[in-house]
């Protein structure tokens, strides 16, 4: 067998693990990387123009395709760069392994130029990292890695390789499997948990069926599907669980928690029996976990993570496993019950509830976002990949854009990283070729990560960026207005720059919206005029229009305000 | 309530403080902890005496079992067990207190391992409040130093912690 650099040897990993893309930035410590990279055609590369949005971009391809991202960045400030994008993946359980370079062994700790401790800065949000020190390691660790990455709960896992490593040679021998003592992932679930789970689902009363990201990670929006028509239950998800079960069904209350809908709110707050599946009660859905556990229900909770069980509501039946293969389970129980559970009563009380249109919004001479929202659903038949940032916009693209399909829909929803929308719609564009994607931004939240329309443009990515644009942070504003007696304290942008002006430089075409009537032919414009290039769309909307409905933080669910509230 | 967690650990870089960051990153109180390589040289055994109520007691195994360094957990205080501590503290111990340190130390079937003209190192070996109980017993102003390892714990019987 012949020797192989270090180097090599990790391009020749991600080429054994199938990696179509690496999301990256060069530096002094990954010299010799991006050397093999340049000899080889099978990993391709992305170059952006910022290590942060080189990790989202691998997460954002990671979100809408279920593959493992992949982002290599450089020592030093590559490696702090990216530790936002790390932590942004690590709250939402994405998929990830992150190749940091490092400076020579030889010079560890010695603060040499571009050293810092990479392990150590990511050790809290990552779900594992590695140093490797020897060449002979690199290819047992990069295995590990990506089985760790993608087994379990998933999460990213940081590669620390220092330089003379990768020039230092070895023969090369990729494991076909790996076996970890210490980490073993459950997969099924106990069985006489999943019997009594039934149990009480097929006597619940007041039965609602509240789902997170789990599902989506756990690829089993289709047997969510199959139990909840099976059982004829309501169903909420959270935002990370939008597109586990079709949002155009009758029986999606839509999504829940601060800005819920009032049904299902009401039906969470109201239920006798709450099954939760790949979900964490999070503190934006149960702001108030003593408000909820004040009235009697059981709650049923399956989770591939212990840990997130009993966190922050005590739940009645625990089931640990896969969401996928204990659905299954579960499934196979219910359809051997000849009668479905009659819950007729329960559906007309949440029927009421929802009669009550708590999305309605009113319309004039200003365009509302939410109406931009509900054009894009439409220009694109419901079926683009929605990449968000955080803020108004993005609760509204939740609430508005109904997703009927897991992965269609990116957004940073643990950690809340402004900036993510541009990258993730990046990782979206390449790893879909075949899919109509948007990024959902605003003002504020492009402009965390605005310099990507140069990767954009670079790799012809045809994003269509809709940044609804209130001249204000809105979401802070927001609350200023309903917290802080209207103190805008510093959410006003006084010197926004000309967007359409800003896209062009790049070489892309900008199209300024001002007037409704503007809206549905600009996006036409641009989903199908302009179909394969990236156009950034300036839509001028109203500048304080606010997100409801709305349960403030640390509050119980009934005490849900409506817009009609106010 | 307090509690003494017993885990076995990967014996690689870092491990520790993965353990020692969790702690800290979710505000759990650690009171002590103790850390060496186990028979098997691959593997660590750490003691950790921590309080908390059952949920975050319950919490904090699950989220040491997620470590992926973490190879196994047990809660000892749930069952039977013993726990040791060892000290060595240095007391002044001239005049009239040499004698009466010398019977002190005996009474607590300390050892007293090095010796000065003016001064006793004695080495102490029991549960942490019977080391409590000697410093509390002796006069304060002759305690020089101290210095205590933390608990380590061990089932008792048949209650084995291995891989």
């Amino acid at each position: 067998m012949t020797l192989m650099t270090g180097a090599e040897i990790v391009i020749r990993c991600l080429q054994e693990e199938k990696v179509d893309y690496v999301f990256g930035y060069p530096g002094g410590a990954v010299l010799h990387l991006y050397d093999e990279l340049f000899k080889q055609d099978q990993v391709k590369h992305v170059l952006v123009r910022h290590e942060q949005a080189a990790v989202h971009a691998a997460d954002g391809l990671a979100r809408s395709t279920g593959q493992v991202g992949v982002a290599l960045v450089t020592s030093g400030p590559g490696a702090t760069n990216a530790v936002t994008g790390i932590a942004t993946a690590y709250m939402d359980s994405i998929p990830l392994v992150v190749i940091t370079g490092q400076v020579p062994t030889f010079y560890i700790g010695q603060d040499a130029f571009q050293e810092v401790d990479s392990v150590g800065i990511t050790r809290h949000c990552v779900k594992h990292n590695f140093l490797i020190k020897d060449v002979r390691d690199i290819a047992t660790t990069l295995k590990k890695a990506f089985y760790i990455a993608r087994t379990g709960r998933p999460g990213p896992v940081v590669v620390d390789i220092p330089k003379d490593v990768t020039a230092a040679k070895c023969k090369f021998d990729y494991p076909a499997e790996i076996r970890m003592r210490s980490y073993n992932p459950v997969v099924k679930g106990h069985l006489g948990q999943i019997k009594k789970a039934v149990g009480l689902l097929l006597n619940a009363k007041r039965p609602v069926l509240y789902t997170g990201g789990g599902v989506v990670l756990a690829n089993a929006a289709e047997q969510l599907t199959a139990l909840t028509r099976r059982l004829g239950f309501p169903i909420t998800n959270t935002l990370m669980g939008l597109g586990g079960y079709p949002a155009s069904d009758p029986q999606y209350l839509g999504m829940l928690g601060m800005h819920g809908t009032l049904e299902a709110n009401l039906a969470m707050q109201h239920s006798d029996v709450v099954l939760a599946i790949g979900t964490r009660f999070d503190d934006r859905v149960i702001g108030n976990p003593d408000h909820f556990t004040g009235m009697p229900r059981k709650i049923i909770h399956i989770d591939i993570d212990p840990s997130s069980i009993s966190k922050r509501v005590r739940v009645d039946v625990p089931i640990v496993g896969n969401v996928a293969e204990v659905l299954e389970e579960m499934l196979k129980l219910v359809e051997a019950e000849s009668d479905k559970p009659d819950v007729s009563e329960w559906w007309s009380e949440i029927e009421g509830w929802r009669e009550r249109q708590c999305l309605k919004y009113k319309m004039d001479q200003e365009i509302m976002p939410q109406y931009v929202i509900e054009k894009l659903w439409e220009v694109t038949g419901g079926k683009a990949i929605v990449a968000s940032d955080v803020g108004q916009h993005q609760m509204w693209a939740a609430q508005y854009y109904r997703f009927d399909e897991p992965r269609r829909w990116l957004n940073s929803g643990g950690l809340g990283t402004m900036g993510v929308g541009l990258p993730y719609a990046m990782g979206a564009a390449i790893g879909n070729p075949d899919k109509q994607v948007a990024c959902i931004t605003g003002d504020g939240s492009i402009q965390m990560c605005i310099q990507e329309l140069s990767t954009a443009k670079q790799y012809g990515l045809p994003i269509k960026i809709l940044c609804l644009n209130n001249r204000f942070l809105g979401m802070v504003r927001q609350w200023q207005e309903m917290f802080y007696d209207g103190r805008y304290s510093h959410t006003y942008m006084d010197s926004l720059p000309d967007f359409v002006k800003l896209a062009e430089a790049y070489g892309h075409i900008g199209i300024r919206i001002d007037r409704p009537e503007e809206v549905e032919p600009a996006l036409r414009k641009a989903f199908v005029e302009h179909k394969n290039e990236t156009v950034f769309l300036d839509i001028r909307t109203s500048r304080e229009a606010n997100v409801f409905p709305m349960v403030a933080a640390g509050k119980g669910l009934s005490e849900i305000i409506l817009a009609e509230d106010l | 309530m307090r509690h003494i967690i017993s885990l076995l650990l990967e014996n690689e870089a870092g491990a520790l403080s993965r353990v020692a960051g969790l702690f800290s990153a979710r505000a759990y109180n650690i009171e002590s902890l103790t850390v060496a390589p186990t028979e098997d040289a691959s593997l660590s055994r750490l003691t950790i005496v921590t309080t908390g109520s059952d949920e975050i007691i319950e919490q904090i195994t699950k989220q040491l079992n997620k470590l992926i360094d973490v190879v196994k957990v047990v809660d000892l205080s749930e069952a039977a067990h013993i726990e040791r501590e060892l000290m060595l503290i240095k007391v002044r111990a001239s005049g009239k207190d040499r004698e009466e340190m010398k019977r002190m130390a005996d009474i607590f079937r300390g050892r007293i391992i090095d010796v000065t003209e003016s001064t006793y190192v004695i080495e102490l070996t029991g549960s942490g409040s019977k080391l409590d109980s000697f410093i509390q017993a002796i006069d304060a102003d002759l305690i020089l130093e101290t210095v205590r390892t933390g608990v380590s714990g061990i089932g008792r019987g048949d209650r084995i912690l291995k891989v």
